[in-house]
């Protein structure tokens, strides 16, 4: 039971390491920078998970709410900051991508290194 | 509120929003003038600072007027003040220094771009030194390393591309490591702000999540430190990049990490967790040592001049480092010295590369020979500054490499296994400046120039305002070394700061 509770954890773990395996594993810079995506989404899981307090709501004031339990709005705050950063991230990783492919004509991560040896 | 009260949030905002500027303005010599002046104006901002610092102590600054630890806090000690100075001042030189150079690597219409990317990285790397926050030294350390990936990207070789990308994703991996960690550490305490976490920590009774948040958070600064094993990013980023900006990243980008993993490390872990120091240590001096001893080792089999000096950096880094792991106020003494002195040889070095390469076309060994007759001034300055690297007595860096030494000896018998590594590792310092300084000097008559700039047929060796921040740095490598008072003051009250949090 205790482990079915933990779920979100779980979930936070599964997804991290698939991200990390993705970004190391794959020599396509695009899949590499989706397993970047999908590392910093697990993330983003860990910090709404922290926040949610069972039978809390939106933070948000109500008047005829009286006794009302609150989610923790800071780590949402922080969670749209990061997404910001990690949105950033992932647009600058892709133009760099195109203008790897322009450079190069590929996008696979051995083939530039063997056009690298080459010259 | 008088002004200088505002100073603390000036040193970000400054640059922050000189970068929208220079991308509007049209013309690279405008935006070349604007970014410089923001710049220097940061360094006296920097200067102002420290000097308030050293007079009234700890300066603590609450954004919009909310009190920490609801508000967010800007926080300016020692240790900020050190890494301001020398971010700052190598922004600044680089920045004064570089315009030629810069010109070469970029076309016309780029360069308002590279400039607005570069003001942005400043004031994330100020962002990172001035936060009392841990979420905010997270958004500040991507603010400008995102920012720094534009400017390595902006190298002219297509190499520069494959360089970015790896950056990219260790980088991020990295940062985002630390922000696990930052997570775990507001689970159990319900707060972000540094001196608040140190207090409400010591009440938590579980410490397995604290010593899991500690883990993500050193290996993910490790990271962006370039520890090694952790530095494959750095020598082909280092490479590849435009010269200047190697010269401004090599000063203080992998320093601005290990503060922060020293701040978190020592104001929040060492105090509340049990045995953390020998975890700490334990981890660290291994690594440091590794460090020393392969990035010297590979800098010595090395034939491109800016690869060589960038695994000299993974070693100056394992320096600092090994200082950094003895964790008392003589071992961070040095590790604080040594960042200023190691920016300030560093920074020097890829300065005269710069100058070299307007020269020649490329910056192997071979394209180097006999340089030294054709660009006196340049060659002289590099074995200034590389008798600053290596430790020569007179030189800034012989201070720190002294002060490492006495700090390792006081450890005992693994101490002085350290210091002999410290030595061997000096000894592989002098072997591979001396290369170079040799093929300076003594090679082989070089080839006339594949391009000729437009100095060269000036008649002078290098652009004047090169010329000149290289001497200037030269200059300062032997004034902190006859007079080293400044930097080790500032290091010392910086290290007695953090040793005061431990149990």
């Amino acid at each position: 039971m205790e482990i079915l509770g933990l779920y979100n954890y779980w979930v936070f773990i599964v997804l991290l390491m698939i991200g990390l395996y993705t970004v190391m594993a794959k020599p396509n810079l695009m899949k590499k920078l989706l397993g970047l995506s999908i590392f910093q989404a697990a993330v983003f899981l860990l910090y709404i998970t922290l926040d949610k307090i069972e039978g809390g709501t939106a933070p948000i004031i109500q008047a005829d709410a009286i006794g009302q339990i609150y989610a923790n709005p800071l780590p949402q705050v922080l969670i749209l900051t990061a997404i910001v950063v990690g949105i950033s991230t992932l647009a600058l990783g892709l133009a760099v991508v195109v203008r790897i492919h322009e450079a190069y004509g590929t996008i696979e991560d051995d083939q530039i290194q063997q056009a690298d040896l080459r010259e | 509120m008088s002004f200088s009260s505002q100073l603390p949030a000036l040193q970000i905002v400054v640059p922050l929003l000189t970068a929208p500027i220079v991308m509007l303005l049209r013309g690279s010599s405008l935006a070349w003038c604007a970014a410089t002046a923001a710049s220097v104006m940061a360094l006296c901002i920097a200067i102002a600072l420290t000097l308030s610092v050293q007079e009234l102590g700890v300066l603590s600054y609450a954004m919009g007027g909310w009190q920490a630890p609801f508000g967010i806090e800007l926080r300016v000690d020692a240790l900020s003040a050190l890494l301001l100075l020398v971010t700052t001042g190598a922004s600044s030189v680089a920045l004064l220094s570089g315009r030629s150079s810069l010109a070469r690597d970029m076309t016309e219409g780029q360069q308002p771009l590279f400039y607005a990317a570069w003001m942005i990285a400043l004031a994330g790397l100020s962002g990172i030194a001035v936060a009392g926050d841990a979420f905010n030294v997270f958004v500040f350390m991507e603010i400008s390393s995102l920012a720094g990936y534009i400017l390595v990207a902006a190298g002219p070789d297509r190499r520069a591309l494959p360089a970015t990308i790896k950056y990219l994703i260790m980088g991020t991996i990295g940062a985002t490591f630390y922000l696990v960690g930052v997570g775990q550490v507001y689970m159990m305490t319900g707060t972000l702000n540094f001196a608040d976490m140190e207090v409400r920590l010591a009440e938590v009774t579980a410490q397995k999540p604290i010593l899991v948040a500690a883990g993500f958070i050193t290996v993910g600064l490790a990271l962006k430190a370039a520890v090694f094993p952790l530095h494959m990013w750095l020598p082909n980023a280092y490479r590849y990049a435009p010269h200047i900006v190697t010269a401004f990243m090599a000063a203080c980008t992998t320093k601005v990490a290990l503060y922060v993993l020293l701040r978190f490390d020592f104001v929040v872990f060492q105090g509340n967790l049990s045995g953390h120091m020998d975890q700490y240590a334990g981890f660290l001096a291994p690594l440091a040592i590794l460090g020393i001893l392969v990035g010297s080792a590979v800098a010595v089999t090395e034939h491109h001049l800016k690869r060589l000096l960038a695994y000299s950096s993974v070693a100056q880094i394992g320096y600092i480092l090994l200082g950094a792991s003895f964790g008392d106020i003589a071992g961070l003494t040095a590790a604080f010295t040594h960042m200023f002195n190691h920016a300030l040889a560093k920074g020097g070095l890829f300065l005269v590369l710069a100058a070299f390469a307007l020269q020649v076309g490329g910056l192997r060994m071979l394209d180097i020979a006999g340089l030294a007759k054709r660009m006196p001034l340049a060659a002289a300055a590099f074995l200034v500054t590389g008798a600053s690297l290596v430790g020569i007595p007179g030189t800034a860096g012989f201070i720190s490499k002294w002060l490492l030494l006495s700090a390792a000896i006081q450890q005992g018998a693994l101490g002085v296994l350290a210091a002999v590594v410290v030595v061997l590792s000096s000894l592989a310092a002098v072997y591979y400046i001396w290369k170079v300084v040799e093929q300076l000097y003594f090679g082989g008559p070089a080839e006339s120039p594949a391009t000729p700039t437009p100095a060269a047929s000036a008649g002078l060796e290098a652009p004047p305002m090169l010329l000149l921040g290289i001497w200037g740095v030269a200059l300062a490598n032997i004034y902190f070394g006859l007079f080293p008072g400044f930097p080790v003051g500032l290091s010392e009250s910086a290290a007695t700061e953090l040793v005061s949090h431990l149990p």
